[in-house]
Parts: C-alpha cells; structure tokens; sequence
C-alpha cells in the first residue's frame, strides 16, 4: 500500500472502470464515486484504483465476515412475526460512499440552517403564531396536523430548542444537486450505525482507507451528552442524563443502547421512572436519585400517560408537568412532529427566508401539495410520472412510485387520491445518485441517499457523514431498513 | 475510603439492572454446573443401575414431575434431551442461556461488549444443538463446548466487567448460584450414598468421585483428604471448606463480602435482614457443625440451607432489586 500513495495517483486520469469495477456503469445516473462532469477528485481516483485491484472473491469473503460479525455483536434490529422474535442485521454494504470537504460543507451548514429555522418554526407555531398570521404557512396545515401538541402551547422549552436531535434525508438528484427528502425531527434513528459501520470498515476495509484522512465519528456520545448537559434545569450543576427506551423488545433497541452507552449513561425504561414532588427521579440501589435531562426514545403519545395515551405503560405519569415546571428537560420537544411532516415540507423552504431572511442552502424536492387544487389536478395528470406519498406515513408505507407502477395501480391510486388529497403530496421521481455497491453481478451502482445527525443546545453539531442508506435491489428507490436496503460508512474527507 | 475522582460523580446502578445482573450471573453459572453434572454423570457414574444416576439429575434440579411426563426412563439419551434441547423445559441449557441473554440484552449499556459478543455468539451455539449432538460419542464434546463456553463468559467478566456496583451484585448471583448448586448436589448424593457407606469406606468411591468431580472439586479434595472418602469429610469439604471455590461457606462469605463492599463504597443501606440471615446461616457453615449433622442425617440441614439461599437472593432483591 506505501507504493500506492496519494501523490502517484493525482497524476492519473480516470480510466474506464477495469478490475474488479468491471462493468460497472451508472447509466444516467450521478455517480458519487465516478463524479462525471467534474474535475477528478485524487482521493478518489485513488479509491477507485484500489477497489478495481481488490478481488472480488476477496470482497465477498469479507461481506461474509462482516454479516457474520454483526450478528454475532448483535448489531442488529429485531423482527416480530407471530410470537417468534428474529434478530436481523442491517445488511452492509462494504464499499463506502464518500463526500468531498466542499461538499460536506455544503451539507454541513445546509443542515445548520435548517435546523434553526425547525426550531424558529416550532416556538412561533407554540407561541405568537406569526407565520400563521401572516399566511406563509396555512394555519389548518398547522392546528389540525395529528402531531400538533395542545399542550405546548406558550411553553418555553430550554434554549428555545425543540429539535436537539435532527435526522435530515438528503438525497443527489441527476446534475449531482443535494436536495432535502425528509426532515425527521422526533426520534431519528440510524446514527449507532454511522458509528459502527465505520468499525466495520476498519475491520474489513482498512486496506482501503491506508493513508486517507478521513474525519471521525467517535465524538457523537461526548456531543450529544454536552448537549443534554446544556438543557438541563440551569441550577444543576452535574446533570443526571438518561436514554429512555421501550425497553428490550424495541426493534431499534440496539441504538439505545449505543446512545446510553456513548454518554455514559443508565438506560431506563418508564418503570424506572417516576415523579414525585414535581421531580424526576429514578430507582436505583440506593433508592431514588434525582434525573435532570431524559434522551426519550419513546413517541410523544406514550410518553405520559397523564397528558397523552392514558393506556400507555411505556412512559412516566405526570412527566410532562414536571418539564413544564422546568424541574427536567425532554429531548426531543414533544410536539416537535409537526415540524417534520411531509405538508409541512413542502413549506420548508418559504419557513426558511420567512425566519432567517436567507436562501436555503440544501434545495427541497419540487413538491406540490395536493390539497391545493392546481396540485391536485397536476398530480393526477401526470401520476405515471410522479412519487405521489400520504403525508401522515413513514417508513416508505403506502406511497406510489408512478413509473414503476401497472395502469391498474395508477388507477386505484387516482381513487386514493381524489378521495382524501389533503394527505397526499407529490414529487417528480427523483433519479437517485447511485455508488458502486457489491452484488450478485459484481461491483453494480445502486441507489444511495444521506442522513445527517445534527445536535442542538445552543449552537448546532453535525456529525460529519450520517447514515449513507443504500436500496440493494437493481433498480429500486426506496432505502428505508423495513423494505430491504442496507447501509454504507460514509466517508467524510479532511 | 473512595478515591477523589468517584466521589466527583456518583455513578447510580437501576435498580431492575441491579437484579437483571444477578440473574445473569446465576443462568450463566446454573449452565456451567448442568454441563457438569451431565459429563460427570455420562463419563463416571457408570454402574449396573444406570437409570438411578441419570434420574439423579431431574432430582437435583427439582425436576422430577415434568422429566416424568416426558419421558418414561431416565437415560443419557432422554436426561440428554431433556436438558440439552428441550425449549419447552424451563431448566434446560436452551432456557438458561435465552434468560440469561434476555437479562444481558437488557444490562447491554452496563456490560462489557465482550461479555455481550460472547453471550450472543453462545447462545448461537446452544440453538444449533440437535439430536445427533446428544449421541453418545458427541456428548462429551457437547458438555464441553457448554462448560468452554460458560467459563469463558466467567474470564471474560473477571478481564472486562467494570468494578462498580454492578459487579459486586454479579458476584452475589455467581456466589448464590454456586452455593445453590452444591446444596442441591450434596443433597440427592447423599440421600443416595448414606445406606450404603455401612458396608466400608471404599465401596462407593466411584460415586464419592462422581460428587466431587460434578462440582470440579475432585482433585482439591484429594490433596486434602489422601487417605480416602468418609462422608462427613466430604459434606464438611463442600460445606465449609473456605478454600474450595464452590463450597457453600466460602460463597457465603464471598456474599457478605460483597454486600458490604455495597454498604461502605457505595452507601447502600437497608441490608439489615440480608446480613442477619447471611451471618445466621454462615454461622452453621463450620466443621463441627457439619460433622456433626452429616453424623446423623445431612438432608434435613441441606433443606434448610437451599431455603435460606432463596430467601437471601430475595432479601437482596427485594431490598435493591426493581
């Protein structure tokens, strides 16, 4: 590897695809690694030589290690069928996808700015309404939404920051243009694996990473913890944080315990939990000790059986009225859903010049509401064509991919749509930047997209990189874990 | 006196994690002492009546009633199925090691990740067993594989596992389990052996090895006793032996002194009953008390003293546990 360094190879041009990038060829798609168009990066002139001399079968082998190893950390989310509960792993893509300094900037304070402008919205939305009053965002949107929250209304949150943990899907369309998907501003998941993947990388790619400078990952517990230290009660001087999980039987309990674990801090469950004398307080051995900050892994609904869900049994009675009289902080903000509803999206970027008198950085997906009856009438005009999605679902559920979709699909879709069009909007169907990943065929480009952890007290963190999602079947757009993508290490470089 | 640093930050233990690490220690240690018995038993307690050793192990672990209903003789074929595939059985090895990974899943942000991958990647090992691996010519290597694998989890405690509190609630369970365990074993041996020991001293040296060697206390008791078996010796080596890592006196002051290392490390309080029992029982723990009840009749004491064992896992419990 000393031979193969990175001044040797800035002389080099790209050469057609050879090696083990043997017939690979992204079509019409921006490739992240091949970068057409662009003047060649070296880093990555240097990664592609060195991946197209790997052997395949030596890539393979160590897939297969890889897997075997997540398995056996338990790395893995859990599927329930029927009474039978299955540890699955998150499959993982070893090539990794990677992002130049200019362009993690571009995301970096993309992501930054929108971020304020969540939390800017969520405290007007809760207190004097503005936006609302001045038509930039239709109150109905606002007041109706199901995650609106009645009971934060003129509540002062700590640092009037909601969101302090902000997972924002970004995706790259055709001309290499990041553009925002989805904001996810409640409990995003994903960020255990940022981390972890990027041990997997060690382990299996190091070869590939020899004498690169490729940014860390490891801060995010110290991060994070600084930042649920920052929003505890002011007159605390050594803050008592805790993650609270569903508990155990939770698919994404993996993630708890890597947040616990990065922080150093217990991992409780609502049993462990309860108020008394307007405080927060947690059994331990010796008896009840007091809990200023909680990380909540748990939905706003569950979360106080007193305010919310009465059925609940996950969360703490009475939790909410001891953080509105200010004796703990909540991360995330109840409340926060409203915010990163798809309706809501499609607004983001007038929410943006509405606060901060600034252009966006990171562009939104073109997105028509289908409520209004201009957008309606298009959508349905040109269905084949578009991602047409219900704004109250995640999780890539119940939404329609025109071009991939049979005329009677397109047709029971119209019928959906017509039939209740304020819960859907629509999108031209992005064509999806696509990086080498390994498959049955060989090295083959699939789509990719990028998830950024952003974490807020007073000033906003992004964790350089995020979950790079990849969908591994040929030809497919949808990434998300619970319809069969995997994942990638995302390589920032310095 | 605790160093500037601890005292800095208090480092709380929940409650529940408390009582999910006891339990974790004791599924882990209960595997190790059910490979054990179940190699001894295959390997040294070979004699005409064969079904008595193999019922022996459904006796010690209290599992007479469900071992019966099915199976209709006790063989190292259906002893081996029942405790070494059997899911349905809530004492078999597939049991203990679901529960025990169920509790270290739940401590997974308190336990080393080591003590997590290894715990993991064995209970891989004990879902995969079979029939063929319960055939005779497998079944030592089966009973090995259990007891690598249990010991490993208990080296790579003692290497990774922080010393807070946690770790001294760990080494309660291990130290209740063990002394459980020995209890249980005493037990149904000697009300085996005690008939039979008029006819001389030598005439059950195989069982009398079978005992010491299910407790992996074989060799030591030959060190400290070369001249031959005589019952109060052994009842009296793992009993109150102080020296012997599984006899019921040394766990028991393995227990208080964990239990006190909570009291002044870490402030705990409300240990009174615990303590009192600990001391009470610890107490008969000594050679003439032992010699002079295993004169008699053992069984009536060994009685007491599982009782008391339970009651002082749930005197911690309840005094600490969630």
């Amino acid at each position: 590897m000393q031979t193969d360094g990175l001044s040797q190879s800035q002389t080099q041009t790209l050469s057609p695809p050879h090696g083990t990038m043997q017939g690979y060829d992204p079509g019409g798609f921006f490739c992240e690694m091949l970068r057409p168009g662009q003047p060649p990066h070296p880093t990555l002139t240097l990664l592609m030589s060195r991946l197209a001399a790997l052997p395949i079968g030596s890539l393979r082998q160590r897939a297969i290690d890889a897997e075997r190893d997540l398995l056996e950390r338990g790395i893995t989310f859990t599927v329930y069928s029927d009474a039978t509960a299955i540890d699955r792993i998150l499959p993982f893509d070893l090539i990794p996808r990677i992002l130049t300094p200019a362009e993690w900037q571009h995301i970096e304070t993309g992501v930054v700015q929108r971020v304020r402008a969540l939390n800017m919205f969520l405290h007007d939305i809760y207190h004097e309404r503005k936006i609302l009053a001045d038509g930039i965002v239709p109150a109905e949107l606002v007041l109706k939404n199901a995650a609106y929250c009645e009971a934060m209304v003129g509540f002062d949150v700590p640092l009037n920051t909601y969101v302090h943990i902000c997972g924002t899907d970004i995706v790259r369309d055709e001309t290499g243009e990041f553009r925002v998907l989805e904001d996810n501003a409640r409990t995003p998941s994903g960020v255990s694996y940022v981390v972890e993947n990027r041990h997997m990388s060690l382990r299996v790619m190091s070869d590939l990473m020899t004498g690169l400078r490729v940014r860390g990952v490891d801060e995010y517990g110290l991060r994070l913890h600084q930042v649920m230290a920052e929003i505890a009660p002011p007159a605390v001087s050594d803050p008592q944080v805790v993650v609270l999980s569903p508990g155990i039987f939770n698919s994404a309990y993996f993630e708890h315990v890597f947040l616990a674990r990065e922080m150093g801090v217990p991992l409780v469950e609502g049993r462990d939990l309860t108020v008394e004398g307007g405080k927060v307080w947690m059994r331990t051995t010796a008896g009840l000790a007091p809990v200023h900050t909680i990380y909540r892994r748990i939905g706003d609904d569950f979360l106080d059986p007193d305010t919310f869900n009465p059925e609940s049994m996950l969360g703490v009675r009475g939790l909410i009225e001891a953080w509105r009289r200010g004796a703990v902080a909540i991360a995330n903000a109840v409340g926060t859903g409203v915010a990163d509803d798809k309706a809501i999206y499609a607004y983001m970027p007038r929410i943006i010049r509405y606060y901060l008198s600034e252009e966006p950085i990171l562009k939104n997906v073109d997105t028509r509401i289908c409520a209004e009856p201009d957008a309606l009438a298009y959508t349905l005009d040109h269905l084949h064509e578009l991602v047409v999605k219900p704004v109250a679902e995640s999780g890539g559920y119940g939404l329609l991919i025109g071009p991939h979709a049979s005329k009677r699909q397109l047709e029971d879709f119209a019928r959906l749509l017509k039939a209740d069009p304020a819960n859907y909007i629509s999108q031209p169907t992005l064509k999806l930047s696509v990086s080498p990943t390994l498959c049955d065929q060989g090295v083959r480009p699939r789509h990719i997209d990028l998830r950024p952890f952003a974490v807020t007290g007073k000033d906003t963190w992004v964790l350089p990189g995020g979950l790079t999602r990849v969908a591994l079947k040929q030809g497919t757009l949808v990434v998300n874990s619970s319809q069969g993508g995997g994942t990638k290490d995302t390589w920032v470089l310095a | 006196m605790m160093d500037t640093i601890a005292t800095q930050h208090t480092v709380h233990l929940i409650a529940r994690h408390a009582e999910a690490t006891i339990w974790l220690a004791r599924y882990m240690e209960r595997i190790e002492n059910l490979a054990r018995i179940l190699d001894v038993t295959n390997t040294f307690a070979r004699d005409p009546d064969d079904t008595r050793n193999w019922l022996s192990i459904p006796r010690i672990n209290g599992d007479l009633v469900a071992f019966n209903k099915r199976h209709a003789v006790a063989t190292q074929g259906s002893v081996g199925a029942f405790y070494l595939l059997d899911a349905g059985n809530s004492t078999s090895v597939h049991a203990c090691i679901s529960a025990a990974r169920e509790n270290a899943r739940m401590l997974r942000a308190l336990i080393s990740t080591e003590m997590w991958l290894q715990i993991n990647v064995f209970y891989g090992h004990i879902r995969a067993l079979n029939a063929d691996s319960i055939i005779p010519e497998h079944f030592t290597a089966v009973c090995n594989m259990l007891k690598d694998g249990a010991q490993a989890h208990t080296g790579i405690t003692e290497g990774t596992l922080y010393r807070d509190q946690a770790w001294h609630f760990y080494m309660i369970g291990r130290s209740l389990e063990r002394a459980d365990q020995t209890t249980r074993l005493l037990d149904t041996r000697f009300h085996a052996l005690v008939p039979r020991t008029d006819a001389g001293d030598n005439i059950d040296a195989g069982h009398w090895n079978a005992l010491l060697r299910a407790a992996a206390g074989y060799h030591a008791y030959r060190r400290e006793h070369p001249n031959g078996y005589h019952p109060q010796e052994v009842a009296c080596f793992m009993l109150a032996n102080r020296a012997f890592p599984r006899s019921v006196g040394l766990n028991l002051g393995r227990i208080e002194w964990h239990l006190s290392q909570l009291r002044t490390s870490y402030g705990l309080r409300g240990m009174a009953a615990a303590l009192e029992r600990l001391d009470q029982l610890n107490g008969t723990m000594t050679y003439e008390h032992v010699t002079e009840v295993a004169s008699r009749d053992l069984s009536p004491f060994l009685d007491y003293v599982q009782r008391e064992i339970g009651a002082l896992h749930q005197d911690i419990v309840a005094t600490f546990g969630g």
